[in-house]
């Protein structure tokens, strides 16, 4: 493929490649999305329809949405950090599966870069995917803790 | 399609928007079915998705004041909401914007990194403080994000006579080809420690009001930094998408995460959005731009009224 001159017109956009590893990132956060998206709809559908019992009846729902967090969690019984996976057998709760994956597709996404970055011997970035992933990990560890 | 036609199918969309706020705004019939506000709420969330993509804004910024100011659920809940829905936006529409070039990744790591670490503490911050004040605080920033709409300027191609000295150690450059033009476009940014800097205080925004953070994004990126708009606006997606991963996580640690509220969100913003993306051709950019505005400076006065007391 002939190079492009930087500033020529009428460039065919397939002409320009863009960096391996931001090809590589596109690919796995794609796939990462699609499939959050897909199971966080078809777990909502089923809780929604009743489907799966959730562990707050629909129609308590309308009295606890308007409580602050901590209250929500006393009147509800629920745990905090990640206490929810003991109920995950639960409709309401199973939706916490599917947004943990799309909280956590940038990890997966990013640690598929560090062997691209350290093959290029670029270890700048590859320490800087390493730091991003370990501010992703840190966040969902729910070690950080506050509340009202 | 002629200016006066799509100005109307524009004002018909801001009236659809306003219609289940309105609905929402009034008290809660007794006896009202369970299902009412998720309905509302995912009609709400389906306009908010239309308008945000020709008004450039992303729906999370609509939906906290709108979502926070007219319906019944706690501004926890509907924070928490707000970031998935920025989150799921952010995700979907990274991969082709990366694959374009207008994303880069390069640009949005190392100011990804210092505003997604921020965010931890913004959002920890924005559980922590009495709900009054967060709403006063978001009012404030509504408003001011409605001045920052109405006023900025912004630049397609701003000029960067040379690369400083980090972004030269980071190799903070790219190119892409202009699908208006079919120009070849090469860019490189300057004052990189600035705009470092400034991403640390947008990610604190962005955890404590989970309003996403694409308002300040851009600017910091074109006006500040120097990329050119479309790669502001592309990569601005792509550290949306780490800064709200991050700032998510600590919202479904602490429980608030109510997925009859956050899950209806989402998918009636990411069905919106692919039809105001089709209608991006076809709706005034510019008069749509100036309803949003409308609608957030009142979301933005309910907010800062609701938190006053004075209009509880």
């Amino acid at each position: 493929m002939m190079p492009v001159e930087p500033g020529a017109l009428a460039v065919e956009p397939r002409s320009i490649t863009q960096p391996p590893e931001q090809l590589r990132y596109a690919r796995w956060l794609e796939w990462g999305t699609r499939f959050g998206l897909a199971l966080l709809i078809v777990v909502f559908l089923a809780y929604g329809v009743g489907l799966v019992e959730p562990h707050v009846p629909h129609s308590r729902l309308p009295e606890v949405w308007n409580l602050p967090v901590s209250q929500f969690l006393v009147a509800t019984g629920l745990p905090d950090g990640w206490g929810w996976l003991r109920h995950a057998h639960r409709g309401d709760i199973a939706n916490l599966i599917g947004i943990g994956l799309l909280a956590g597709a940038s990890v997966l996404a990013l640690l598929a870069l560090v062997p691209l970055y350290l093959r290029q011997g670029n270890r700048l970035y590859a320490g800087l995917c390493v730091a991003e992933v370990a501010v992703l990990l840190l966040a969902a560890s729910g070690l950080l803790t506050a509340g009202h | 399609m002629p200016r006066h036609r799509a100005a109307a199918a524009a004002a018909c969309l801001l009236t659809l928007l306003a219609a289940p706020a309105q609905a929402a705004a009034a008290a809660a019939p007794a006896g009202a079915p369970w299902w009412l506000w998720p309905a509302l709420l995912f009609a709400a969330c389906f306009v908010m998705g239309i308008v945000a993509v020709p008004a450039g804004i992303g729906g999370g910024t609509l939906f906290v004041p709108i979502v926070g100011g007219f319906f019944p659920f706690h501004l926890d809940f509907v924070r928490g909401a707000g970031l998935l829905v920025a989150l799921a936006s952010a995700l979907a529409a990274a991969p082709m914007l990366l694959r374009g070039g207008l994303a880069s990744l390069r640009l949005a790591l190392p100011l990804a990194l210092l505003a997604s670490a921020s965010s931890i503490g913004g959002a920890l911050l924005g559980l922590a403080l009495p709900v009054s004040v967060v709403q006063t605080a978001l009012g404030l920033i509504v408003l001011g994000i409605v001045a920052l709409m109405a006023v900025s300027k912004k630049s397609e191609f701003p000029v960067v006579t040379a690369p400083d000295r980090l972004s030269t150690a980071l190799a903070l450059h790219g190119v892409f080809v202009d699908g208006a033009t079919r120009r070849r476009v090469d860019w490189q940014v300057h004052r990189s420690a600035t705009g470092l800097v400034v991403f640390l205080g947008i990610g604190v925004l962005a955890g404590m009001f989970g309003i996403g953070a694409g308002w300040a994004n851009v600017p910091a990126l074109n006006l500040l930094m120097g990329a050119p708009l479309k790669v502001s606006a592309g990569t601005s997606g792509l550290v949306l998408s780490l800064v709200d991963s991050s700032a998510a996580w600590v919202y479904v640690n602490k429980g608030a995460v109510l997925p009859m509220i956050a899950v209806p969100s989402v998918i009636g913003m990411m069905l919106g959005a692919k039809i105001g993306a089709r209608l991006l051709d076809v709706l005034k950019g510019s008069v749509i731009r100036r309803m949003v505005i409308g609608v957030l400076l009142f979301a933005g006065m309910r907010a800062l009224l609701k938190g006053t007391g004075v209009w509880p």
